[in-house]
Formats: C-alpha cells, sequence, structure tokens
C-alpha cells in the first residue's frame, strides 16, 4: 500500500512532464501538471501518515527509503507544487511565452519529481546524484525568460552549486572509505548501515566527511556564506519557479545535512560538527539580516528571507533535541506556506507595476485591497510576528537553544531576529503607505483569480498553524527526533 | 582496504598513474589556450581510465574494467568531443583577462598541494597508513580539488569553468579508485551519466548566454548584485 502510494506519488509528476512535451498544447500542460500537484499532496499526506505509524519501509533492494523525516521534506515540497501549480496558471500566461509553455511545465514537473525523489533515497551516492539533477532540471527553469539578468542567474546557479555539490561528493567519498575501514571493502552506503558503523570509524574522517558534506550540501541549501547564487536564482526566475526553490527545494538539501548530522551523532566525535552546523546556521541569519535591510529588490528581498530561514531551519537541528528538531520541522513547513504566499504576492506586484524595484512599487494597499492585505499579512507572518506559524517554530527554537545551553547563540538570534522585522517591514512600510512619487509604468487591470487563489491557500494554514499547533503534529516530530537520534529503526 | 596488502609494483603503478594525472591538471593551470584545457582534460581522463584497469586488475575488481571502458569513453572522448563543440561556437581560443598569470597560477596551485599533503598525512598517520598509496591518493584527491578550484576563481571564460568543474571531478574520481575500489558499481555508473548530462546542460547555457549576454566571459556577468 505505502509502495502504491510512492509509485504514484512519483508517476504523477513524471506523467505531467511527459504530457506536457507530448501535447505541446499550454492548456494541456497546466492542466495536467495542475493535477499531479493535487495527486501527489495528496499522496504526501498520505505517505507522511503511514510514515508515522510503522517502522522506516525499504524497496529495492534498499535503495529507496520512506521514513518519518523523508516523509516530511516530501509534504512540504508537494504543498509548494501544489500551490505553485496553481499560480502558475494565472501567471505564465502572462508572460506571453504561450508556445514555450508546454516546455516550462515539463521541466517544472519534472523539478517536482526530483525533489520528491531526493528524500527518498536510502544511499548518500545516490541522494547527492538527485541533489545534482534537481539543479540542472531547474537551472532551466532559472533561465526560461531569456533575459540577460536570468541568463547570469543561471549560469552562477549552476556554477556555484555544481562546484559546491562536489564537495558534498567527496564527503560522501571520504566517508565511504572511512567506513570500508571498519565494514569491508563493498557495503551498502545506507543511512541505518552509516549510522550502525559510525562508532567505529575514525573520528577525524568523520568529522572531515561531515564538514565537507556540511558545505556541499551547505551550498545547496543557501547557508552563508555559500548563498551568493540564491537571491540571484531567486530574483531572476518566474514566480512559480521561485516559490519552488525557495519552499522544496532548499529543504530536499537540508534533508541531506540532517542524515549526515544523525550519522555524526551516533558517534563521539566532540562538538565541531555540530558547532560548525549552528555557526553557519547563526552567520546565515546574520547574513540575511545584513542585506535585508538594505535591499532594494522586492524579490532578492524574498531571497535573503530565505537565506534567513534556512539558517533558523539550521539553528533548529543543531540545537537538536526534541525541540530543536520539533522547532525545525515546523519551521519548515510554515516557512514553505509562508514564502510561497510572499513570492506569489511579489510576482503579482512585479506584474502590476513592471519593475522589481521596491521604490516603485506604491500604494499597494488602495490598488489592490485583498490581494494586498493577504501580502502584508504574510510579509508579518514571515518575520515571525505572531499570530503565525513561524512565531511558533522560532519561539520553540530559541528555547531549544536555551535547552541546550546555547545561551549566547540564542541572544544573538533573537536580536537578529528584530533587525529582520523591523528592516523587512520597513520596505513594505514604503510599498504600502509612502506617497506615490508620480511615473512608474502601471496596469490597471487586477491579478485573475488563479494569482490570488493559492495565497489563501497559503494564508489560511499559515494562521491556523500560527494559533494552533496541533497535537498530531508534536507525537509526529518526536517521532523524527527519535529515528533521527538512532532510538527508532 | 587494498593498499595495505598491495604488491610493490601495483603501488608503484598507481602512484605514477595519480601523479600524471595531477601533472595534466598542471598543465590547465599553465596554459591559457582553450585546446591545450581540452587535450589535457582528456589526456587525464585516459589516464584516469588506466588507473581504474590496473586498480580492477591488481586488487581484483573485475567491475572495474568496466568502468576503465566507460571513463575512457565518456571522459575520454565524449565529454572533450561536446566541448569542443562549445569552444568551436566560442570566438575566443585562449583566456583573455586571467586575474593570475598562469606562471603565478602554477605557484598557488603548488602551494595548494603542499596543503594537500599536509592534510593526507595527518590523517594517513592517524590512521596507521601512513607511507602507503592511500596518503597519496588522498593528496591528488584534494590537490586536484584544490586546483580546480583555483581554476574556477581565477579565470573567466565559461568554457575554463566548466572544466575546472570538471576537474573537481576528475579528482574525486581518481581518488575513489584508490580508496574505496569496491564503491557500488551502480554510484559509479550514475555518477558517469550525470556528469554527460551536467556538460549537455552547459553546452546549452553557453548557447543561451551568447545569445542573451553577449559574451561568455564571466567580467560581463555583473548585473545582478547585492
Amino acid at each position: 500500500m505505502t509502495g502504491l502510494l510512492l509509485i504514484v506519488l512519483v508517476v504523477a509528476p513524471a506523467l505531467a512532464a511527459f504530457g506536457s512535451l507530448v501535447g505541446r498544447n499550454a492548456r494541456f500542460a497546466e492542466g495536467v501538471n495542475l493535477a499531479a500537484g493535487v495527486v501527489s499532496f495528496a499522496a504526501s499526506v498520505w505517505l507522511v501518515v503511514r510514515a508515522a505509524g510503522a517502522q522506516a519501509h525499504t524497496w529495492w533492494a534498499s535503495y529507496i527509503l520512506l521514513d518519518v523525516t523523508g516523509a516530511w521534506v516530501i509534504l512540504c515540497g508537494a504543498v509548494v507544487y501544489l500551490l505553485a501549480s496553481i499560480y502558475a496558471v494565472g501567471y505564465m500566461r502572462l508572460l506571453g511565452e504561450e508556445e514555450r509553455l508546454p516546455r516550462f511545465y515539463a521541466l517544472f514537473a519534472a523539478f517536482a519529481l526530483t525533489i520528491f525523489v531526493g528524500p527518498l533515497m536510502n544511499n548518500a551516492g545516490l541522494y547527492w546524484i538527485a541533489i545534482e539533477l534537481t539543479t540542472l532540471v531547474s537551472t532551466f527553469l532559472v533561465a526560461f525568460e531569456r533575459e540577460a539578468g536570468s541568463m547570469e542567474a543561471a549560469w552562477k546557479y549552476i556554477i556555484v552549486v555544481s562546484a559546491g555539490i562536489s564537495v558534498a561528493l567527496l564527503g560522501t567519498v571520504i566517508l565511504y572509505w572511512g567506513g570500508s575501514l571498519v565494514l569491508g571493502p563493498t557495503y551498502d552506503l545506507t543511512w541505518e548501515t552509516l549510522r550502525r558503523a559510525a562508532p567505529r570509524i575514525n573520528p577525524a574522517i568523520l568529522t572531515l566527511a561531515f564538514l565537507l558534506v556540511l558545505v556541499g550540501y551547505g551550498t545547496k541549501v543557501g547557508l552563508a556564506p555559500m548563498h551568493t547564487w540564491l537571491p540571484d536564482a531567486h530574483s531572476e526566475s518566474p514566480a512559480p519557479v521561485s516559490a519552488m526553490l525557495s519552499g522544496a527545494l532548499l529543504n530536499a538539501a537540508m534533508l541531506g545535512i540532517v542524515r549526515y548530522l544523525s550519522i555524526v551523532d551516533a558517534a563521539n566525535v566532540g562538538g565541531l560538527p555540530r558547532g560548525a552546523f549552528i555557526g553557519l546556521g547563526l552567520f546565515s541569519v546574520f547574513v540575511g539580516a545584513f542585506f535585508i535591510v538594505r535591499q532594494r529588490g522586492v524579490k532578492r528581498l524574498m531571497a535573503y528571507s530565505s537565506v534567513e530561514h534556512m539558517g533558523i531551519m539550521a539553528l533548529g537541528f543543531g540545537f537538536g533535541g526534541p525541540l530543536g528538531v520539533a522547532g525545525a520541522l515546523y519551521h519548515m513547513l510554515n516557512h514553505s506556506l509562508n514564502k510561497s504566499l510572499m513570492f506569489f504576492g511579489a510576482g503579482n506586484a512585479m506584474r502590476a507595476y513592471r519593475t522589481k524595484r521596491i521604490t516603485a512599487i506604491t500604494d499597494v494597499m488602495d490598488r489592490f485591497p485583498a490581494q494586498g492585505g493577504l501580502w502584508l499579512a504574510g510579509a508579518a507572518a514571515i518575520t515571525g510576528a505572531p499570530p503565525f506559524g513561524l512565531f511558533l517554530s522560532e519561539l520553540m527554537i530559541l528555547r531549544a537553544g536555551f535547552h541546550g545551553h546555547y545561551d549566547w547563540i540564542v541572544y544573538a538570534m533573537a536580536v537578529l531576529l528584530i533587525v529582520i522585522f523591523i528592516g523587512f517591514l520597513n520596505h513594505f512600510r514604503v510599498m504600502y503607505f509612502e506617497e506615490p512619487q508620480g511615473g512608474g509604468r502601471r496596469t490597471e487591470a487586477a491579478p485573475s483569480a488563479w494569482c490570488v487563489a493559492p495565497m489563501w491557500l497559503a494564508f489560511l494554514p499559515l494562521l491556523a498553524f500560527g494559533v494552533w499547533w496541533p497535537a498530531s503534529f508534536t507525537s509526529y516530530f518526536s517521532l523524527v527526533s527519535q529515528a533521527l537520534s538512532g532510538m527508532r529503526p | 582496504m587494498v593498499f595495505t596488502h598491495l604488491d610493490p609494483l601495483a603501488a608503484s603503478i598507481f602512484s605514477l598513474m595519480a601523479i600524471v594525472s595531477l601533472l595534466f591538471a598542471f598543465i590547465m593551470l599553465g596554459s591559457r589556450w582553450l585546446d591545450n584545457y581540452l587535450y589535457a582534460f582528456a589526456a587525464e581522463s585516459w589516464v584516469i581510465a588506466g588507473l581504474s584497469a590496473s586498480v580492477g586488475y591488481y586488487a581484483g575488481y573485475p567491475e572495474l574494467y568496466l568502468v576503465a571502458i566507460l571513463t575512457g569513453l565518456f571522459r575520454g572522448l565524449l565529454l572533450p568531443y561536446l566541448l569542443w563543440r562549445i569552444i568551436k561556437r566560442l570566438d575566443v581560443n585562449r583566456e583573455l583577462h586571467e586575474i593570475l598569470r598562469p606562471s603565478s597560477a602554477l605557484v598557488v596551485g603548488a602551494l595548494a598541494v603542499v596543503f594537500a599533503l599536509v592534510v593526507a598525512y595527518r590523517i594517513g598517520s592517524e590512521l596507521g597508513l601512513a607511507g602507503t598509496v592511500a596518503v597519496l591518493a588522498l593528496t591528488v584527491m584534494l590537490s586536484m580539488k584544490l586546483i580546480g578550484f583555483l581554476m574556477l576563481t581565477v579565470r573567466h571564460e565559461a568554457i575554463s569553468h566548466i572544466l575546472g568543474l570538471l576537474v573537481l571531478e576528475n579528482g574525486i574520481f581518481l581518488g575513489a579508485q584508490i580508496l574505496v575500489p569496491g564503491m557500488p558499481l551502480l554510484i559509479e555508473l550514475v555518477i558517469l551519466f550525470d556528469l554527460l548530462i551536467v556538460v549537455a546542460c552547459f553546452g546549452v547555457l553557453v548557447r543561451y548566454l551568447i545569445s542573451q549576454v553577449g559574451s561568455t566571459s564571466s567580467l560581463q556577468l555583473k548585473r545582478l548584485v547585492g
């Protein structure tokens, strides 16, 4: 049954990609992609339920794995895929690239496919390949608009990320080598095998491998200082792609670091690995804060906010313990919802004002009351204000920090969050309440329902998760925490 | 764990091949002609294919013969051919604005090798493997990694970037042949195919770059900042 669900999850976007290419019709491609979004979302919810109910399953000579951690990441990815598929219907029609749309949707569905496949890989090498594939597919989505800016972003993206994750491959090979000294020359590179073998692997090798993997996958996650590709790629790609990159892709790469962290935890190698992870996380929040304050482009603002939130997630996983893991996982889901909302709003604003400059976008509230209100609420939510989901998860992560005696890191993080709150909302003050300075070309057409509906769909759960932390989530997160610490096979 | 009970001849052959491929990396670093990069890369790949075969022979992993053949075909023929087509499409045949002159780049590369040697030596003595071919393999792997990054940093032409990435990959692949010859075949094969897709993607991107930005030098890519 679970196997069948997995097949559905993977086959739906694969069929959509294939159908879009074969169909050669933009409306048909929109339809199949949307259908795939709905189907894979349903499958992913069900998979989370199944994963919680049983032990981790493996298939195909244990190359495929469904565990609680991976299922959650897939759920977050599927949420964004569904929302972005709805949004893309409205947004992509505005670009006037009708004849290239089938190719866009084929790539879009393939991108979702690679994001779903990554967390299912039970082999460190295959996981690496899945992450590499996400890069290759999404490069062409970033480059879709074929302008000088998007070409530049795509080129930087593929070079920086490929170079980065080749470091992760080096880490993987070195870990395999370390394992081969205790397990014999040939063994399966599964997460479970590695965790079991970790206490016997030489600590120097284990630490080196983790640090290389942290830098490698950290590049893909967008942890500073390896984040340089992220603002470019996020700001230059079409809005639905930005949402997918930020809300789905980054999580899939974060999962790799978390899995390696759980391997290193199983051995006694001192505090360096965890410390490095926390350090990168804090530095990401710092870089995010710095660039958010002095940002001029509206989509780059959202991109740096992603750097910040990945940093917070890294802090959550880095602080560890049941609290930290729960906070980070809750943060992952809420960030996926919230960042989709923000990118959709930014895309609508970009289309309406024909610019990405914050200062040229004025009077949003008067011109687009309903949608503008949603976007503003989303902005408050993404800075961690109550009563939204990210407030609860950030609070949980701060608590986890105190619990793990990382007091100074928690203080620094709290200060940076306040800076981000002020800086981020100041940009929204300019866009909403500053007097228009004339000029600026505008279109008066209101955005289509396709472009606004997904904003509601993202907003309502975000609000709900802010006032109500479901008890079932708590028990699920404690399952993940047990699985990561090796207590639950 | 091949290297502890290896006969001296095999160890010397492995070392020789590892060193030769490191030399080819230096040739790439020290030249400013794009053609030379390409020939050096192809030659390096052939040496690595030879290494795979000899590890397969001496350490008794017959599946490495297959890896050797595919390495020779993919990395030694197909990739250079694809890159050659990309170079033909460009109207540049050498690096125009290098940050470091090739001679200085060679010196920095040499320093990188020294650093890699120190790291590998430390790890080797930690594991009680000092003096074995494993230390050499680690050294070459790390040095090629560093040299690849050096090429990415000090060169601006798109093709140099692609080749820099391929040197990174070659370094890992070479190290993996000696350190972990028992690595499952599936992974090695998938990584080979993956490389092919990477280069194909780069080819397409280079074409876009030419048509949209009008140049393949990363010096022209400075629109997106802050």
